[in-house]
């Protein structure tokens, strides 16, 4: 056991910090309370490209790729740390859907003409991909998806709705689940292609505003959509598997963490430079109460990522844990979010536009927003199933 | 960061996981909720041939020269079983304050018999006030030719029976840390010890001290200096009752999914509910949680690194989740999980007695509280 990082690692979180202090402007404080690009302006959306332009040319942002495709195969580790101190630091400019997803789908399932089509655009941070997976009728039963692709000539025909497509109205592509064969079982008959153009006709793009009141998710809807088929990637109807792909990308979440501890710190001295009643906010003892608890949990949720990590470090296949991580770590950020309306008091409802907010109306949009996190990429309750059944062997209801 | 254990904590993990198996089942841990001294002699005689009592201790005093990180792997599967034996108490409350605040000599005279099982050492903290301060040790030692003479009451003193030599805390000055610690032998005159009868069935005394003399020599560390060899400890024994509470945590866990695999109701296994796997995942989730920040702790604390505030968080933790789990334990095992009969009440009586012992939830909150300066 060892509870510590390496030389070498700590020398490449200063590293990462240095480059972001100098980067990120004087009082940086992320964007609209977000560390994502997610619900960004105009000019934050500009912004988020320009850091990502910056940080692929650092390497950073493949460094997990392998080297044949330009990457540095780097330790997990050293993946975690980048994403701490990213999202510590509150910095836009990862990339989800490209880097993390797309990419390591077409390292293992792409024709060689896909690879060199589009890992190197990816690479360099230029495009922006979206991914259209969840529909009006299929959420956590995914795999039950009625988008249909239609085969004509040398094209797939598209036609159905997508629904809480992140990003999509800043995509410039999508990489897309539908059904190929409704006969089929409903995992085999799935497959997986690439829109290469979100203008292109019959692709219309409607916003879901969210209660937050940011515009994050989207419908898109297809209307005969005509994909080429040499952008089928992997075979035909057996996209839900390759859909599933996961090359051993660190998946720790520990991006939870940190972004509770990045809240929190700055709730904690908000607390003790302010006052109601004339005495000090951290002095309520029902508030010290909250933080040292929360304080802890953020602690556990670190514990649980880097769990994962040296499993996955040691070349484990993490199963529950990744779920233990997501469902801990989602709700942490809700109760983060809720302390800071304790502590904000009334001021709390005050969102970004009111100018008498505290701490920029963030707590009110941390509130709103930290609610999505539980729902996406499989909710609370997709994740205590898959502990109970996958983890301890639970049979199924 | 490696959260693995190596090649000899491995081997000693599973030395322990099987032998305390085997040698202290269920009944045992029944047998010895009435019997008076609490420990079985024979049992207790094997652990010590184990070498266990010596895992912190160096080699030169007849310990194994490993550290506090490797007898938290002990207590994590002692804990597993419910193991009667003071363990916990004769390394971490006996051996322990000597192994850092006695001299040489001391040290050569004691740990030996520590560690082969000669002598049963406990500590003698609380009073009256419970609170984990140097203001609750209210017993006077005054010094007189080389004599101290002690008065007072000790409270929750673990295994005092059957201990040979007990460790006590008196206040020796006017200052709020003027605290020192003594060595005093059990059967010294003016000391009466009378049985607590505690949730859990352990074995805790109440210690009256009237009088008693004795030498100078017997000052364990200099006079006004044991509050910082107490913090130590209690900072140990907070981490090694978390250990004690992640081996049983483990044990409710498991023990409670087979139940839920097992038991049928409406035609199918209570496994298959919602509701009842929702209670597992939780269980599961909560001591997942645990292990990472309790073995932080440990490590910190063996490589001589600041571990105060891993401490106050790992112990705050472990109280909640671990009382936590054995209440959602109870709820799946429904009626049968709270007759006397039934393991699950042997874990939950524990759980709470694991949860109070060396400093609370809200008592390491406190503490975390000041370090984060609120």
């Amino acid at each position: 056991m060892r509870f510590a990082f390496t030389k070498e690692e700590d020398d490449f979180r200063q590293e990462v910090r240095e480059f972001l202090k100098n980067e990120l402007p004087k009082n940086w404080d992320g964007i609209a309370g977000n560390n994502l690009e997610e619900g960004a302006s105009e000019n934050e959306w500009g912004f988020t490209l320009e850091m990502r332009e910056k940080l692929a040319k650092k390497g950073w942002l493949t460094m997990a790729w392998p080297k044949e495709y330009g990457g540095q195969n780097a330790s997990v580790m050293k993946q975690v740390i980048f994403a701490e101190e990213m999202t510590l630091a509150r910095a836009p400019g990862r990339d989800g859907f490209g880097i993390r997803m797309l990419a390591p789908t077409l390292m293992i399932h792409g024709t060689e003409e896909q690879k060199t089509h589009y890992l190197p655009d990816i690479a360099a941070g230029k495009v922006q991909w979206c991914q259209g997976y969840s529909e009006p009728e299929s959420g956590s039963d995914l795999a039950s998806l009625q988008t249909k692709a239609v085969e004509d000539g040398d094209d797939f025909v598209i036609n159905g709705t997508k629904v809480w497509t992140s990003s999509a109205h800043r995509a410039d592509k999508m990489f897309i689940l539908v059904r190929t064969n409704p006969d089929a079982p409903k995992h085999r008959g799935i497959s997986f292609l690439l829109i290469d153009d979100m203008k292109s006709n019959g692709i219309q793009v409607n916003p879901i505003i969210d209660m937050a009141g940011r515009h994050n998710f989207n419908m898109v809807t297809f209307d005969n959509v005509r994909v080429p088929k040499k952008n089928l990637v992997g075979e035909l109807n057996r996209g839900w598997y390759v859909g599933a792909t996961l090359l051993d990308f660190e998946r720790s979440g520990v991006e939870y963490s940190s972004r509770c501890l990045s809240l929190l710190e700055e709730l904690i001295d908000f607390a003790k430079t302010n006052k109601r009643g004339g005495k000090l906010i951290s002095g309520d003892p029902n508030i010290k109460k909250e933080i040292t608890e929360l304080y802890t949990e953020i602690n556990v949720s670190r514990g649980m990522s880097y769990k994962i990590a040296d499993m996955q470090s040691k070349g484990e296949i993490p199963n529950k844990e990744s779920s233990m991580s997501k469902l801990f770590g989602t709700v942490l950020e809700q109760k983060v979010a809720d302390l800071g309306m304790k502590i904000l008091g009334l001021y709390g409802q005050l969102g970004p536009k009111s100018k008498h907010n505290k701490l920029k109306g963030k707590i009110e949009q941390e509130y709103l927003s930290t609610v999505s996190a539980t729902i996406a990429a499989g909710t609370s309750e997709i994740q205590r199933g898959i502990i109970a059944t996958r983890g301890l062997g639970l049979p199924k209801g | 960061m490696d959260l693995s254990l190596n090649e000899t904590q491995q081997m000693l993990k599973n030395t322990a996981k099987d032998f305390f198996a085997s040698e202290c089942p269920e009944t045992h841990v029944r047998e010895m909720e009435t019997d008076r001294e609490g420990y079985n002699k024979q049992l207790w005689e094997k652990i010590v041939n184990q070498g266990w009592l010596g895992v912190p201790f160096s080699e030169k005093y007849g310990g194994f020269g490993l550290s506090f990180l490797e007898f938290c792997i002990l207590l994590e599967e002692a804990g597993r079983v419910l193991l009667p034996e003071p363990l916990f108490e004769a390394v971490l409350l006996g051996g322990m304050p000597i192994f850092i605040s006695g001299n040489e000599k001391q040290k050569e005279e004691l740990l030996p018999k520590v560690i082969s099982g000669e002598s049963i050492v406990t500590l003698a903290f609380y009073e009256e006030d419970d609170l984990i301060s140097p203001l609750s040790v209210q017993t006077k030692a005054s010094l007189n030719n080389n004599v101290y003479k002690l008065n007072g009451t000790k409270m929750f003193v673990p295994n005092a029976n059957i201990s040979d030599l007990l460790l006590i805390t008196a206040r020796t000055g006017n200052n709020d840390k003027d605290i020192s610690l003594f060595l005093i032998p059990s059967s010294t005159e003016g000391i009466t010890i009378s049985p607590l009868s505690t949730i859990s069935s352990d074995k805790q005394f109440v210690i009256n001290l009237d009088n008693v003399q004795i030498p100078s020599s017997n000052l364990i560390g200099n006079e006004n200096s044991a509050w910082k060899t107490i913090e130590t400890i209690f900072d140990m024994a907070a981490i090694g009752k978390s250990c004690e509470m992640l081996g049983a945590g483990e044990r409710v866990l498991e023990g409670t999914v087979e139940y839920a695999k097992t038991r049928t109701q409406f035609g199918r296994p209570i496994g298959t509910f919602g509701e009842i796997q929702r209670h597992c995942s939780e269980m599961a989730t909560l001591v997942e949680g645990t292990r990472f920040v309790i073995y932080e702790a440990a490590w910190k604390l063996s490589n001589n690194q600041n571990a105060s505030k891993e401490v106050s968080m790992a112990k705050s933790w472990t109280s909640d989740s671990h009382t936590k789990v054995c209440a959602i334990a109870h709820q799946v095992h429904g009626g049968i999980g709270f007759t006397k009969e039934h393991w699950i009440q042997l874990y939950s009586r524990r759980a709470k007695a694991a949860e109070i012992a060396y400093g609370d939830a809200n008592f390491h909150r406190n503490k975390l509280a000041s370090l984060l300066k609120l």
